[in-house]
């Protein structure tokens, strides 16, 4: 599978009062065709920022200062506003945090699928367009005459479904799910992330899936991602962040979800607070927080160190949990 | 000894420098009151001292010149300035006084007092502040400063009292309110030292606000011819003025003095509001986040953002 | 158990009315509770699972007394917490205490968090100043909020989420509450820092005896902190017992639900939801009408006897309980 989305040393600033605040420092990842990659962290850490600078979405004082994002080839920060526009939707989507909000509760469903048919020039005949939306609001499982009604007359989990249907309406290459479930209840949540999975084996294309639940992440994605204070500090598969974590954070990370099985046994989850981002100490980030670390953690940034295609930066890392090779 | 460092380390400097507004608000008001109050320093003259030179443009006896009648414009508008701001403040007092006690005990207690209360905003919101000032001002005849304040307070409460509320209201179903409750906190502790503080910002900032209007109010009134032209206030200087076709002869300087007046009191005021909203809500100090942005996006060597049809 | 229960619930019925859809439609009653009953034991844990609309919330809200039953009872030590008054009041309200879901609200932004510690002690404890200072650091100390001096002085928005909670428990404990009910006390916390606020919860349920109401939507934390567990569906209780057993042995159709629905890194496959294949796919709401069993209409194995009757609570196994009709024959 050839690479479909690759993020080179993308840097994002946030111009505060006191300066610059770098909420994206130096970060680097790709996603191949046809792959789910999960993007974990804790509130601050960046990770919604990347989301929308994907995009472009980032608004002031959000500034992107270094790097590349290319997709399919195209370097999506050179484009100019109107191929921006048309990229958009087309080739790359986006499913927001609490995304039921974001439909326009006084227009019917039918016309705000017109809308973006239209927009993107695919018809501007009404009946073309109720018959495709017909079609794509079924396969998230909605009956087509809910059609003519109005946001609010669905409840949350419908509404989330119409916006997934929304996203998937042009057939994008890429599709980006930010925390898309966590206003919703457990059995809902399932529902909806087992049909987006089933949908992209049918309509193949990639996920970027961006939340905190790190269970729910290694149940969906093939790939994760950890991010920490800005910093990307392991990618890995599921499996191996599961059961072989190197850097410390992603082991205090899967360590914070009590299991189902087995023995209740006393967890820790991770001492301390999540990092200031105005103050950023000397060496590593994960410092403070990190039972492993040591004194060079102190003064010098960790290395990445590469494992195949995947890699972590740690000056102390984990090391092998279970004495078995990889 | 107070060195230059010093200076700048220093709580009050680093908050005048960081809050423009408030900086320039407070120097114009502080220039009023000083001139105001102190008004026998900068000048002889007295506010009721006619000379005999009429309508003379202003030079160096007379810094603004006279009125028709051989009044001094500079010293009517210092001592006029105490009686409209003591006007202004009293009647912002009375106002505030009234919308804070009719606001949070509304928002507060909720049910039938709500309901009560919520029919008297609507029907003091509902009357015409400034016809209802000139018909009782015609009633009695013309009015003092001092009544007029009076009347200016016990008629604008009615929008601080509405905003007070709603504010309360949100305030009150915060789960720290809860908190206090189940804590055994008696009604009246939750309400002063629970939901009040709370409500500081916006007081003041009604505070400032009902003075602005009641100054221009009183002016209004005034100039209208609705005050007592024997007193010396910037509203009957400028209703003397209107009255002898000062603009007319061209005269300006007579409309110079409260104008001035007016215009420097209204806006260091109201800066002051802007500062207020500004220190309670930090991020309204938008201004200063977005030209530290467009400096930074100058200055990067990136990307157009998508930009100019986000903004 | 030989211990009595500390609070108890019986047969608590909740009906609220709720206006129709317009002026003129009738009035419709909505039961967020029916037939509640179970008894919370001192120095336990029990939490109560459900998804959003089952009434775990207002069950909090019944034992803080803002609503009263419209059936049935709360007792704290055998006694009807509706019916208190003058002394009896005072010291229930000291010892019944309820936990926010939200951090960011439950401390007065304005007041120092020692001030949140200080106003318990004053009203319920006649302390010395002295004394009080050292009480306060106590307090702190032990829900992990050191230095205390430091901490103590800081107002509410320089502490992170965690921290807030902590500061909340402090002041629980400051009063002097035997009974806390949580009400989601963790999902607005980040993560790595929702077991750092349950371990402390379980310490002090074990060190100092203080029993817990434990409300979720999470049942591997439930799983992890609670020792036993109700689950709750539109206002009933549909399976109740030992943590563990339930969750290991679900009976009821809802509890097998919501297992194989939570998330679960260690699956190979993709769950199987077993659930009826209908539309509505939330929870129903329910009325004094209504009959036959709540979770009929998503129940995979429903029948027409669901229907009518409404099914009773079986004792399956040993402590734990189910309302099923299919239950009857195990």
């Amino acid at each position: 599978m050839s690479k479909l989305l690759e993020v080179n040393n993308l840097s994002v600033d946030y111009i505060t009062l006191k300066g610059a605040v770098r909420a994206v420092d130096n970060v680097s990842f790709s996603i191949e065709e046809e792959q789910s990659m999960g993007l974990a962290g804790e509130s601050g850490c960046g990770k919604s920022t990347i989301a929308y600078s994907l995009m472009r979405l980032h608004r002031p004082p959000a500034l992107i200062a270094d790097g590349s994002i290319k997709l399919g080839g195209r370097e999506i920060l050179k484009m100019e506003t109107d191929e921006l526009r048309k990229f958009r939707w087309e080739h790359i989507s986006m499913v927001f945090q609490s995304a039921m909000n974001c439909l326009n509760p006084v227009v019917k469903l039918e016309k705000q699928f017109f809308e973006i048919y239209k927009n993107h020039g695919i018809t501007n005949n009404r009946s073309e367009a109720r018959t495709l939306a017909e079609e794509l609001i079924q396969i998230v499982g909605i009956p087509k005459e809910r059609l003519n009604d109005y946001p609010h007359q669905f409840s949350g989990g419908m509404r989330q479904r119409v916006v997934i249907a929304m996203a998937l309406a042009l057939k994008p290459k890429l599709l980006i799910m930010d925390e898309p479930t966590t206003a919703l209840d457990t059995v809902v949540q399932r529902e909806i992330l087992q049909r987006v999975y089933e949908l992209k084996k049918d309509l193949k294309f990639s996920i970027l899936f961006i939340t905190h639940d790190l269970s729910l992440m290694m149940e969906f994605c093939d790939n994760v991602s950890i991010m920490y204070a800005g910093k990307l500090v392991e990618q890995a598969p599921s499996r191996t962040i599961l059961k072989n974590p190197q850097h410390p954070y992603s082991y205090g990370l899967k360590n914070s979800f009590p299991s189902l099985h087995g023995e209740i046994e006393y967890m820790e989850g991770i001492p301390g607070s999540p990092l200031n981002m105005s103050n950023i100490p000397e060496g590593c980030r994960f410092q403070d927080r990190c039972f492993r670390a040591q004194d060079i953690c102190f003064k010098v940034v960790p290395p990445r160190n590469h494992r195949g295609n995947d890699f972590y930066d740690c000056h102390n890392p984990m090391g092998t949990l279970t004495g078995s090779k990889n | 000894m107070m060195t230059m460092e010093k200076i700048e380390k220093h709580p009050l400097f680093k908050f005048l420098r960081d809050n423009p507004k408030a900086t320039v608000g407070i120097f114009l008001i502080a220039m009023i009151l000083i001139l105001t109050l102190g008004a026998p320093i900068f000048t002889k003259f007295e506010a009721g001292f006619r000379s005999d030179q009429y309508r003379v443009a202003p030079n160096g006896e007379f810094i603004l010149g006279t009125t028709q009648l051989g009044r001094d414009v500079w010293a009517q508008t210092l001592y006029g300035g105490r009686t409209s701001l003591m006007v202004g403040v009293m009647a912002g007092v009375i106002a505030v006084t009234l919308s804070t006690i009719i606001g949070i005990t509304a928002g507060y207690f909720g049910g039938i007092v709500d309901g009560i209360i919520t029919t008297i905003i609507n029907i003091a919101m509902v009357i015409p502040q400034i016809p209802l000032l000139l018909i009782i001002a015609a009633l009695m005849g013309g009015v003092s400063p001092l009544l007029i304040g009076i009347l200016i307070g016990f008629t604008s409460w009615a929008w601080g009292a509405r905003v007070l509320r709603s504010q309360t209201m949100s305030i009150r179903n915060r789960e720290f309110i809860y908190s206090a409750e189940t804590l055994g906190e008696s009604k009246f502790r939750r309400l002063f030292a629970e939901v009040m503080p709370n409500m500081l910002s916006m007081m003041s900032s009604a505070f400032v606000g009902t003075i602005v209007y009641a100054i221009m109010a009183q002016a209004t009134l005034e100039y209208i011819g609705f005050g007592d032209p024997l007193s010396v206030t910037w509203g009957t200087m400028l209703y003397n003025a209107q009255n002898t076709a000062a603009l007319q002869t061209g005269a300006w300087w007579e409309l110079l003095g409260p104008c001035l007046g007016l215009i420097v009191l209204g806006s260091g005021l109201t800066l002051i509001n802007f500062s207020i909203d500004e220190l309670s809500n930090p991020k309204l100090k938008a201004q200063r986040i977005m030209a530290g942005y467009y400096k930074a996006r100058k200055a990067e060597k990136t990307y157009a953002e998508a930009g100019a049809e986000n903004e | 158990m030989d211990k009595k229960p500390i609070f108890s619930v019986k047969n608590v019925v909740m009906d609220f009315e709720i206006s129709g859809k317009n002026l003129f439609s009738k009035k419709r009653t909505l039961r967020a509770l029916n037939d509640v009953s179970f008894d919370l034991y001192p120095g336990e844990s029990l939490a109560v699972v459900g998804e959003s609309g089952c009434g775990k919330s207002t069950l909090c809200r019944i034992a803080m007394r803002f609503y009263k039953p419209t059936k049935g009872q709360m007792l704290y030590h055998d006694e009807c917490c509706h019916s208190f008054r003058g002394y009896a009041l005072k010291n229930y309200k000291q010892k019944v205490q309820m936990i926010f879901q939200d951090p960011f609200s439950s401390l007065n932004p304005l007041h120092s968090i020692y001030y949140h510690l200080k106003r318990p002690l004053q009203l319920y404890h006649k302390h010395k100043s002295a004394e009080l200072k050292k009480k306060m650091d106590e307090s702190l100390e032990m829900v992990g909020l050191v230095p205390a001096e430091e901490q103590g002085r800081k107002y509410p928005h320089q502490l992170s989420g965690g921290q807030k909670q902590r500061a909340f428990l402090a002041r629980i404990m400051a009063i002097g509450a035997d009974v806390i009910f949580a009400d989601e006390p963790t999902s607005m916390l980040d993560v790595s820092i929702r077991l750092g606020v349950l371990n402390l919860m379980n310490k002090l349920k074990k060190e100092m005896g203080k029993s817990f109401l434990y409300i979720t939507h999470d049942i591997a934390t439930a799983r992890y902190f609670a020792d036993r567990i109700i689950v709750l569906y539109s206002g009933h209780m549909v399976e109740w017992g030992d943590v563990d057993e339930v969750i290991k042995h679900p009976v009821h159709p809802y509890t097998k639900l919501l297992i194989s629905a939570a998330p679960d890194p260690e699956r190979e496959t993709l769950a199987k939801l077993e659930v009826a294949d209908d539309v509505e796919k939330e929870v129903t709401m329910w009325t004094p009408e209504s009959r036959g069993c709540p979770f009929q209409n998503r129940c995979p194995v429903a029948e027409s006897r669901c229907r009518e009757t409404f099914p009773e609570a079986v004792e399956v196994k040993k402590n734990q309980f189910v309302r099923c009709i299919h239950a009857e024959s195990i």
